[in-house]
């Protein structure tokens, strides 16, 4: 699957892929989506990506964040800003 | 004059457990307090509230509370408010706590530890219990706790709270004066000065908590292989929603075959009480309040025990393990779609077997509305009162035999009047998103934990709670109906040499002839107006009443046997089917109706009978009126 433009929103992640966050912003109507998205870790160079997403309509989806994985609504996903992982980027993930 | 309010506090000292959701506190709450726990309530809000004691490695007892789980110091929900009020020394009537315990997973230090650092600031005494050590281990992380200490300014200790002595470090740090004295080390914030913007900081508390874990080599992310793989399959489009359909079928299997035995033991041995008092009392007004009132009242609650019990063990089992969210996650479309979240699906599911423990586990919705509807709408859920009411009409009316296939007709019918609930219920649910929801947004954002094996202990102390809470709420408000109610049927006693039966002659029976007028259009006749009076009770009493009022002397399982032919004859079909609508949406429980003004208010109980009522009388003359077409 050809990779997103950069920088995408993260409802529109083909699963699997990692990416890093770069940004949270706020829908029409719900300012306080992006101060609760990055208390549960939506936080700027965190890295997401998309598990699976639900049966009918694609929604909700679930994905990583960091160490914890959350379910969001369509909606939700798309206030979050991502970009291709940076090689600077401190974490990476341990191999068991 | 200002009347001050004093809260008088118990004497210890006071400390409070605070972490993310699913870190595993309330495991550790258990292992730290054992069965030395009180559940209540916190002043003025339905959250509740869990305190224990607990013994430092010295003996000294103290008094542990179990707040609430939050992510942040920003609360969603009232449940999160209470935890940021009682950190501040804010909330009515709870002393601030002496010494925070900050419980913190091990294998997701990054998200844990902001709210440590937000927590610090707040000034309180502040320790650190690492949970999961053990499984973060395994994962290939090893945390040295005296660094991460350092690192952090508080003391940090290793908790394993699913193993026996997984808590003795904690007990041990208790006893050293120093960590009640306040934070320690380089103070972030400025100490006292406690509402110093905790809220806007998650980026500045990210950075700092990935410097600092960047600095001890902690910064890998934790593999999640294992409950990767088991989602791979529980979450798939197509088996996921299948695998979740088995499971509440097998629940539903397990609540009502397991629990018909011991069922039987509560009614032989209510059936045996009576017959001792029976023959120890003279016979007489005395007698029968014994007997019809408080013996008949007390089995009234304890006989739908064994299937809370066997209901409450699958959900909690399946919520220890981490699976509840994810069904939460498979039926977020299908509730979005009448306005609700995914996660006013387990208390519509408790709700099966009764709606008292479905309405009082609302608790967990967080968005109020949402919690509200769930509450409203549960009573249409066909909790296992309604099945005797139902079993004795399918008997009398619907034909024993196989239709398409091999299928029962009367299990069908079954089938039927439970989807009927649902789908009133589901209806009810679309109507109220139409008036409320306008223009409100709601939120998922519901973390799907790590699976874990649930632990027998944790699992027996939740029964244990739930189980009691059952009891104390609704034993008292059953016991006092049924003896109201035999008051009502038994007085005045029928003047000497009258016709007919006792009861016809009672308070009760006057009500149920004033009543026939109103349900004679939905085809219901005085009789059956008068056995829905003690119905109102609980609904299987009705079965009781008719007997009473056919002046049957069967008792028990004996009176439907009884009942079943006389009314076959009696009744017409749309009566019967009417009836049996009727008992799909009416408002037939006042135990309901009196949780729902405890939870809700006096007003939603009343617009809940209000709506039920309504939703039944139409529903039920609908139902009479076209089976009299069909059938003249």
């Amino acid at each position: 699957m050809a990779s997103p433009t950069c920088p995408t929103s993260l409802d529109r992640l083909p699963p699997h892929q990692p990416m890093q966050v770069i940004a949270v912003t706020a829908p029409p109507g719900a300012p306080e989506w992006p101060g609760q998205l990055q208390e549960i870790g939506f936080l700027p160079g965190e890295e997401v990506c998309v598990l699976t997403r639900g049966a009918p309509g694609r929604d909700p989806l679930v994905v990583r964040v960091g160490d914890s994985t959350f379910a969001l609504r369509r909606a939700e996903a798309a206030c979050v800003l991502v970009g291709a992982v940076q090689e600077s980027n401190p974490s990476r993930t341990r191999h068991a | 004059m200002h009347e001050a309010i004093v809260y008088l506090h118990p004497p210890g000292r006071l400390l409070a457990l605070v972490g993310n959701p699913n870190c595993g506190k309330t495991a550790l709450f258990n292992r730290l307090t054992g069965s030395q726990q009180k559940v209540a309530n916190y002043a003025g809000v339905t959250v509740e509230r869990k305190e224990g004691r607990l013994t430092s490695a010295a003996g000294r007892t103290l008094r542990l509370l179990d707040l609430p789980g939050v992510y942040s110091l920003s609360p969603r929900s009232p449940d999160e408010a209470v935890t940021v009020e009682v950190l501040r020394g804010q909330a009515r009537g709870e002393k601030r706590p002496d010494l925070v315990v900050c419980v913190v997973d091990a294998t997701n230090l990054r998200r844990n530890l902001r709210l440590v650092l937000a927590v610090k600031r707040l000034g309180l005494p502040c320790v650190v219990a690492l949970n999961m050590a053990d499984l973060a281990e395994r994962q290939g992380l090893h945390i040295d706790a005296k660094a991460l200490g350092q690192a952090l300014g508080v003391p940090v200790v290793r908790a394993v709270a699913v193993r026996g002595d997984g808590a003795d470090a904690l007990r041990l740090l208790l006893d050293e004066p120093t960590v009640w004295c306040g934070p320690h080390g380089p103070s972030l914030g400025g100490g006292g000065d406690a509402a110093a913007q905790p809220e806007h900081d998650a980026r500045g508390d990210h950075v700092a908590v990935r410097d600092m874990l960047g600095r001890l080599g902690l910064d890998a992310l934790v593999p999640n292989t294992t409950s990767d793989r088991i989602d791979r399959v529980v979450l798939h489009p197509l088996l996921g929603p299948s695998i979740l359909a088995a499971l509440l079928f097998m629940v539903f299997q397990a609540v009502f075959a397991w629990a018909e035995a011991p069922m039987g033991w509560i009614e032989a041995a209510t059936e045996w009480a009576s017959g001792l008092l029976s023959s120890h009392v003279p016979a007489g007004l005395l007698r029968s309040l014994l007997v019809d009132g408080v013996v008949a009242g007390a089995a009234g609650v304890v006989v739908f025990l064994p299937q809370i019990v066997i209901l409450f063990f699958f959900i909690l089992v399946l919520e220890e393990s981490g699976y509840l969210p994810r069904a939460a996650f498979l039926l977020d479309r299908l509730m979005g779609g009448v306005g609700l979240s995914g996660r006013s699906f387990i208390p519509l599911l408790s709700s099966f077997a009764c709606a008292i423990p479905g309405i009082l586990a609302a608790r967990t919705v967080a968005n109020p509305r949402d919690r509200l509807v769930t509450i409203l709408i549960a009573p249409l859920m066909t909790c296992s009162a309604r099945l005797p009411v139902y079993a004795l009409l399918i008997g009398a009316f619907v034909p024993q035999r196989a239709v398409l296939g091999g299928l029962q007709l009367q299990g069908l019918v079954l089938f039927a009047l439970y989807l009927a609930g649902i789908v009133g219920a589901l209806g009810v649910a679309w109507v109220l998103k139409r008036l409320s929801a306008g223009g409100q947004t709601r939120t998922l954002m519901m973390e799907l934990p790590r699976y874990h094996w649930p632990t027998l202990r944790n699992v027996a102390i939740g029964l244990w709670q739930r189980v009691t809470i059952f009891l104390r709420r609704v034993g008292g408000i059953i016991l006092a109906l049924t003896v109201l109610l035999w008051f009502l049927s038994s007085v005045p006693a029928p003047p000497p040499g009258a016709s007919g039966t006792a009861i016809e002659h009672s308070l009760a029976g006057m009500a149920g002839r004033a009543l026939a007028v109103v349900f004679a259009p939905i085809g219901f006749d005085w009789q059956i107006c008068i056995a829905l009076v003690p119905g109102l009770v609980a609904r299987e009493v009705a079965v009781g009443a008719l007997g009473t009022v056919y002046a049957l002397s069967a008792v028990g399982d004996d009176t439907a046997a009884a009942l079943t032919p006389l009314i076959a004859s009696s009744w017409s079909l749309a009566t019967a089917l009417s009836l049996l609508t009727w008992y799909v949406f009416a408002p037939m429980c006042v135990a309901t109706l009196a949780t729902i003004r405890r939870e809700a208010g006096t007003r939603w109980a009343w617009i809940t009978a209000g709506y039920l009522f309504a939703l039944a009388y139409a529903a039920a003359c609908v139902v009479y009126h076209a089976t009299v077409w069909a059938t003249s």
